[in-house]
């Protein structure tokens, strides 16, 4: 057994193997007795029926919701690239020495973290055009998901920094280097290089949000299936395939997250003291958003 | 700022249902994410296996695709709930799945001799996952549970969406009539700010108190 409970409980006997398997047995029967109550609801409404499923097999729909698709991509990577950079900025400015810059790196960070990004939406959408700032509809979605993901890339970073060793920054002083460099070619690299599985997972959370443009009616993934949906009436339907769409892919960079967080661990050397362990799990701990 | 002034009332309203929508899906969201860690940890595989098919859901689905599902679509096959209620439900599900995640990293930071000596005292598992690992984990990590529900209180704005009158909805009515976006959005954002630190400042004291120190 391997898995993350394992060290509950002692590799079970006979007696226990018999237990296992009579829970096995019971929690598969209960899930899927709520599985198939939900079948009988969809069925009983028709939901289940053929001709409501079908249309999921051409062409057509699937590459009008691929087109959705390619916005959500396009939203995505202009965010990823815009809140990375900004966002390790930040980090270095509230690390920094001066103290105007680090007041205001962790004053725009506290107060960004802290905003619900559909109100800043709503401040593009309705708040702004009567000051005469009308931005393009992609712009509208991609300026408040950079102002808020950048404040989370610059906790993650932040945290990679601190998470190094001090000798690092020492040493590289110690060579004579000046202290903007030492951070450019000794810290911030390998920082970056220990976070990456945590910026992976800001990724997926990022490209969740990026689904918003649905409100602002910006052609992504959610919103073309609001108008397909609206289109072909079969509400249920399109919504399921749309989440499973977001599944695969967003399930696919979580599994590559997860990968990759094994890696760095493996890379670092084993950790022997418990203090230090747990410093290291603690490093684990998901960012949410 | 006349505008705020002026429509105190309904925004006071507005906020309430705020407030409502967070603490509700806030204690949902707790108990149900311990009992889906405690899925995940079980020595029954298809406990686990189900444990973790729910996170990966709810961790790669948009909470608004999610939303537009439970509000739109599912009253097609029958599924009808007062508004609010479906809000709160779908949040409390999704945040969940967070929870879970964070309680077992908390999980991780349980030393294997807590377990071993619940063990040798004659414990079981559920009475050692009761009683040692789950007030153990959860302890360790109320500074990251807070941070879920501080993102939980960023979420409850995405009920405005499917028409739910709460502060984000409320704040962009107000404007819509007022036209004074910069104090109206700043009074809101300001409003959020608080609640955020209130929540942070909450698990910062609740850490103090409950801390183990090791």
């Amino acid at each position: 057994m391997s898995h993350s409970g394992a060290f509950l409980y002692d590799a079970p006997g006979p007696r226990a193997r018999r237990r296992i398997l009579l829970g096995s047995v019971v929690s598969a029967l209960v899930l899927a007795g709520v599985f198939a109550l939900a079948l009988v609801q969809f069925g009983r409404t028709g939901q289940l029926d053929a001709d409501r499923w079908t249309p999921f097999l051409d062409w057509p729909i699937w590459s009008y919701l691929l087109v959705g698709l390619r916005g959500t991509a396009l939203a995505a990577a202009l965010v990823a690239v815009l809140a990375g950079a900004f966002g390790v900025l930040l980090a270095i400015g509230r690390l920094s020495r001066n103290r105007p810059v680090r007041w205001l790196s962790t004053g725009y960070i506290e107060v960004a973290r802290t905003l619900p990004v559909l109100l800043l939406i709503y401040l593009m959408l309705f708040g702004l055009p009567a000051y005469g700032i009308n931005l393009p509809v992609l712009w509208k979605l991609v300026v408040p998901l950079t102002i808020a993901n950048a404040a989370v890339v610059a906790e993650i970073v932040r945290a990679g920094v601190l998470a190094l060793p001090r000798g690092q920054m020492e040493a590289a002083l110690s060579l004579g280097i000046r202290r903007g460099q030492a951070m450019r070619f000794v810290v911030l690299p390998q920082a970056l290089r220990h976070v990456t599985p945590s910026l992976v997972t800001q990724l997926v959370s990022l490209i969740k949000d990026t689904s918003l443009g649905y409100v602002v009616a910006f052609t992504e993934l959610l919103y073309r299936a609001q108008v397909l949906s609206a289109y072909n009436r079969l509400l249920i339907q399109t919504f399921l395939v749309v989440a499973l769409v977001y599944l695969v892919f967003n399930g696919a960079l979580s599994y590559l997250a997860a990968r990759l967080r094994t890696r760095v661990r493996r890379q670092v050397a084993p950790p022997s003291d418990p203090a230090e362990q747990a410093a290291d799990r603690e490093l684990e701990t998901p960012v949410v958003r | 700022m006349t505008a705020v002034i002026e429509n105190l009332d309904p925004l006071l309203r507005a906020l309430g249902t705020t407030v409502l929508i967070l603490v509700v899906s806030a204690v949902g969201s707790l108990v149900l994410g311990v009992l889906v860690t405690v899925a995940r940890v079980s020595p029954i595989p298809v406990l686990r296996g189900a444990a973790w098919a729910y996170v990966q859901v709810f961790v790669n689905i948009p909470l608004l695709a999610l939303l537009l599902l439970a509000v739109f679509a599912l009253p097609d096959a029958g599924l009808l709930m007062p508004l609010t209620t479906t809000v709160i439900v779908v949040l409390t599900v999704y945040e969940a799945a967070y929870v879970a995640e964070a309680v077992r990293s908390g999980i991780n930071t349980v030393a294997a001799g807590q377990v071993e000596a619940a063990r040798a005292l004659g414990l079981r598992l559920s009475q050692t996952l009761r009683h040692v690992v789950v007030p153990q984990a959860v302890r360790a990590v109320v500074q990251p549970l807070g941070n879920v529900m501080i993102a939980l209180l960023m979420n409850t704005a995405l009920a405005a969406t499917v028409g739910v009158v709460e502060l984000t909805s409320a704040v962009n009515k107000v404007n819509l009539v007022a036209a004074q976006p910069i104090p109206i959005f700043t009074a809101a954002g300001l409003t959020y700010m608080a609640l955020a630190l209130a929540i942070g400042l909450a698990a910062g004291r609740i850490e103090k108190k409950v801390a183990i120190h090791r």
